[in-house]
């Protein structure tokens, strides 16, 4: 008899997400063709016109694979998320922001009114004088309208429902997806739940190919538009702040063959709970000088610490909001 | 009720913890709120230590090492003074007050300088009142 595999039931769905990762996904390019012969896409709402209902309407697990991208910042996006959760029998939080909170999670350094007063009053573009607010609810006479409730805080994906994988990146490189995804139609031995999958376990430094000496100390941070790169010596080591000593590895360092710094989007290493203190570390060991005074001028050179080092992991970190 | 802080110190072993046990041997008053960690050297503080101390529920951290030059891993102490100011800039942008964390150098024959210490930092945390960091967090869903 002639056995053919049932195809797999995969969705892919944005919660506060900038549609990168879901642009990811479609680089997958030709590779689609075995994506889509090995699997049925159910839910996209990039792509697809499956609406809400349609989900509500699955049975439990009826989903073999979800890859969420975003945050969850919204009612809507935690309702989906947890619908989601209930319909798939593989939950992935996939890209940064699901991840860590990702550029989204940065909102947490401020609340939900500074954010609205500085979005619906002060922006330059905004004409509001009777300061006009969203409101989750509006009653006008054909009935009530009903936006999501914007929350306080930005979370990742796994403050909200339990979550299978992580798949890193801002976002993630298409070919980690696809190995990903075909370690999964080909039934291979899957890691254990809760693993970083699609990445590698060491520090980013590990396979950077810039140049690296022992006697790295510095004596003034620069950005990196105020360095003359050379292309090969490390980012760190020119002064310029990179987050590759407590970043994951995996992403094949696209940033810095761009002749950029890390900026740390695929999220701690393995054995670092917090990519911020890592970082703080990593960085108090290369700062050259002994005095007090002269210590706080090297650092005054880092414009905004907090947000240079949780740039992607802020609603992850250990402090996950401003006080 | 009275709010009595809690304190993390955090000493390294060969001079602060030495110069705080010093202040216990010659039986010095001090005041009571301080939860002393010792460490092999303050360059061993991470800033995961001093941060995890904050969410825990510390109203205020104390780090102690050598004198500078005073090390006897020669450079820990410099280590921890970079990691001190860096952490200073980075709680201060998460709205914890700089004042709750602090850097003093006790050798091992300052048991006077560590109970003056302890007292005014306690008072100087008193005065703050508690921190709001562990309840913050704890009511983030
Ligand atoms: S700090 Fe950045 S540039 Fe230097 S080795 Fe690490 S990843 Fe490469
Ligand atoms: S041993 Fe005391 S600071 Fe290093």
């Amino acid at each position: 008899m002639n056995e053919q595999k049932p195809k797999l039931k995969l969705a892919v769905y944005w919660g506060a997400a900038c549609g990168g990762c879901c642009v990811s996904v479609l680089d997958v390019h030709e590779k689609l063709f075995d994506v889509v012969a090995a699997a049925d896409l159910v839910f996209w709402p990039v792509a697809l016109d499956t609406k809400y209902q349609d989900v509500e309407e699955m049975h439990d697990g009826f989903i073999d694979l979800t890859l969420f991208n975003g945050a969850v910042r919204n009612s809507e996006n935690e309702h989906i998320a947890k619908l989601l959760r209930k319909k798939s029998k593989i939950l992935v939080a996939y890209g940064s922001c699901s991840h860590l909170g990702g550029i989204p999670g940065m909102a947490n350094f401020f609340t939900k009114e500074e954010i609205f007063r500085r979005v619906y009053e002060e922006s330059e573009s905004t004409i509001n004088p009777e300061k006009i607010k969203p409101q989750p609810e509006y009653k006008v006479t054909e009935g009530t309208l009903e936006i999501p409730v914007f929350y306080n805080d930005v979370r990742p994906l796994d403050k909200v429902v339990d979550v299978d994988y992580y798949l890193p990146g801002c976002p993630p490189q298409t070919e980690r997806l696809v190995e990903v995804f075909m370690a999964i139609v080909t039934g291979a031995q899957l890691p254990p739940k809760g693993s970083v999958v699609g990445a590698g376990s060491k520090a980013q430094c590990e396979e950077c190919t810039r140049t690296k000496t022992d006697n790295k100390l510095i004596k003034k941070f620069k950005r990196p538009w105020e360095i003359y790169d050379d292309g090969v010596t490390c980012f760190m080591e020119q002064g310029v702040i990179c987050m590759g000593p407590a970043t994951r590895s995996g992403c094949g360092h696209r940033c810095i063959k761009g002749n950029a710094p890390c900026r740390g989007c695929y999220g701690p290493t393995a054995d670092v709970t917090d990519t911020g203190a890592k970082i703080m570390s990593a960085i108090a060991s290369i700062i050259d000088s002994k005095e007090p005074a002269e210590i706080e001028a090297i650092i005054e050179d880092i414009v905004d610490p907090a947000g240079t080092f949780y740039r992607f992991s802020l609603p992850s970190a250990m402090i996950r909001r401003r006080l | 009720m009275e709010f009595r802080p809690q304190i993390i110190a955090f000493l390294c072993n060969w001079c602060s913890y030495t110069g705080a046990d010093l202040a216990g041997t010659q039986r010095m008053k001090y005041q009571p709120n301080v939860r002393a960690i010792r460490v092999m050297c303050s360059g061993r503080i991470e800033p995961t230590f001093v941060l995890r101390a904050f969410i825990r529920g510390a109203d205020g951290v104390l780090v102690c090492g050598c004198h500078p030059g005073d090390c006897h891993y020669q450079e820990g102490n410099y280590r921890c003074l970079r990691r001190y100011h860096l952490l200073q800039k980075y709680i201060q942008q998460m709205g914890i007050e700089q004042e709750r964390l602090k850097l003093e150098w006790i050798s091992a024959s300052e048991g006077k300088q560590f109970a003056e210490l302890v007292n005014s930092f306690t008072e100087t945390i008193t005065e703050l009142g508690p921190c709001r960091l562990k309840q913050v967090m704890e009511e983030l869903t």
